[in-house]
């Protein structure tokens, strides 16, 4: 289920997931909805079959987890490997259980209830599955209120710190431009990792900021790029120089601190 | 005019300049900022925002005052959103997906917090559920957790604060209030 793409939206109270049995046939209506997951799957078996959630009647909550697993095979829905594992976790339990308690005491020291651990987990997830709908009720409310629109310093003053992925957009745009340039090959020595940083000091200590669309068009080759782009990453974790990116997709300058 | 300058300015006055800043501000305007702009303490600030928060909700217009990301703002009441949105021509954002809401709630009450550690919790993989809220800039990488392999820390963003209507993290409903409701 992870793997899906987002949604565009949902009603949260829409997409719970039905399973109806017909009765009187093993055929099964399935109303799809989105699990988030194994855990959030097994809960809603559990309130489906009114279960005590401390109490879970492990062969008839496995069965009809398998059964459901089975479903979604026969629709040739892909099932994400978690529910699988949980399947067998699900099969674990219910063959401990079967164990004659003597058995299991004499090999444990404390005789512990195998579902403990899940019933802890679903517990824990219950948990943070009601807090992302108090976090989905926020966001819809949230939606409603506007504040003023944008005036036109608004974009000439934000300095909005750059991350990871805009530094990753930015080395994008530059190996795609490479690519367009033909050159030819002409043996040159190989500029090193630690050459290039403290060529990259240098400039940054000269000048104060240095512009990373400007540096890195002054590289020659796709691997002289490569080793800028550790050095870059090299020299923000080491010393204290920062990104700072003026505008969206706009070019990302290194500042000394 | 240089006595005029000496004078110090009166509630009503710091009140009309503090309204003026927050209109301005493009985004939530903290109280630390007001007060270095208008060379007031903080406390005088304070009293001023409370006063004008008060003038805006006994005028009952269609605009209110409100703290939120740790700064203040002024924005349009929640009841006008219909014919705010017919004139603005948008739509609702493109909402999160369960599975990254649950992901984001996680994060927002397990902070600083990592992967493998997520996965716990949620019994099932988050990858590209992190790579949205990632993309969505609502959660923030917070360096390394010293420990084998160094896995990253995620936190939540100040973007989180804003598109979920938070004064801060503390204003989150505790999780074990949410236990209430496990039947």
């Amino acid at each position: 289920m992870e793997q899906q793409p987002e949604q565009l939206s949902f009603d949260f109270y829409k997409v719970q997931p039905e399973i109806i049995a017909e009765s009187r046939s093993e055929n099964l209506k399935l109303h799809l909805g989105e699990f988030t997951g194994p855990l959030d799957l097994l809960l809603f078996l559990i309130k489906q079959e009114q279960a005590n959630i401390f109490d879970i009647p492990i062969a008839r909550i496995t069965d009809e987890y398998l059964k459901y697993i089975r479903l979604m095979k026969s629709l040739d829905i892909t099932l994400a490997a978690d529910f699988l594992v949980m399947a067998a976790t699900l099969i674990e339990i219910k063959s401990k259980m079967l164990l004659p308690k003597e058995i299991v005491a004499e090999t444990e020291e404390e005789q512990e209830d195998p579902r403990e651990a899940l019933v802890r987990q679903l517990l824990e997830h219950q948990k943070f599955k009601n807090a992302s709908q108090m976090l989905y009720e926020r966001t819809t409310v949230e939606q409603a209120v506007f504040p003023r629109g944008k005036i036109e310093s608004d974009e000439n003053n934000s300095e909005t710190n750059a991350s990871v992925f805009d530094l990753l957009t930015v080395f994008q745009k530059i190996l795609a431009r490479h690519k367009e340039e033909v050159q030819m090959e002409i043996e040159r020595e190989e500029i090193t990792l630690a050459e290039m940083l403290k060529t990259l000091k240098k400039r940054i200590f000269e000048s104060k900021e240095l512009s990373l669309l400007k540096f890195f068009e002054e590289m020659h080759t796709r691997r002289e790029i490569v080793t800028a782009f550790f050095a870059i990453l090299e020299i923000v974790r080491t010393e204290s120089i920062k990104f700072t990116q003026n505008a969206t997709f706009g070019d990302i300058v290194l500042k000394k601190i | 005019m240089e006595i005029e300058e000496k004078q110090p300015r009166s509630i009503s006055e710091i009140v009309s300049i503090v309204e003026a800043l927050i209109f301005v501000a493009d985004e939530p305007i903290t109280v630390k900022t007001l007060a270095d702009v208008l060379e007031e303490d903080r406390e005088i600030i304070e009293a001023a925002v409370e006063e004008l928060k008060l003038e805006y909700v006994e005028r009952e217009g269609g605009l209110q005052i409100r703290e939120i990301a740790g700064g203040w703002q002024i924005a349009t009441k929640t009841e006008y959103h219909e014919k705010v949105r017919r004139f603005l021509k948008t739509r609702p954002n493109a909402k999160l997906s369960l599975a990254s809401l649950e992901t984001l709630a996680v994060i927002a009450y397990k902070q600083p917090v990592t992967i493998p550690e997520i996965l716990e919790i949620r019994g099932t993989q988050s990858t590209s559920a992190i790579k949205t809220l990632l993309e969505k800039r609502l959660i923030v990488m917070k360096g390394h957790k010293e420990t084998v392999g160094r896995p990253m820390l995620y936190g939540t963003s100040k973007d989180f604060l804003i598109q979920f209507g938070l004064k801060d993290l503390t204003e989150l409903p505790s999780i074990e209030d949410f236990e209430d409701l496990v039947q």
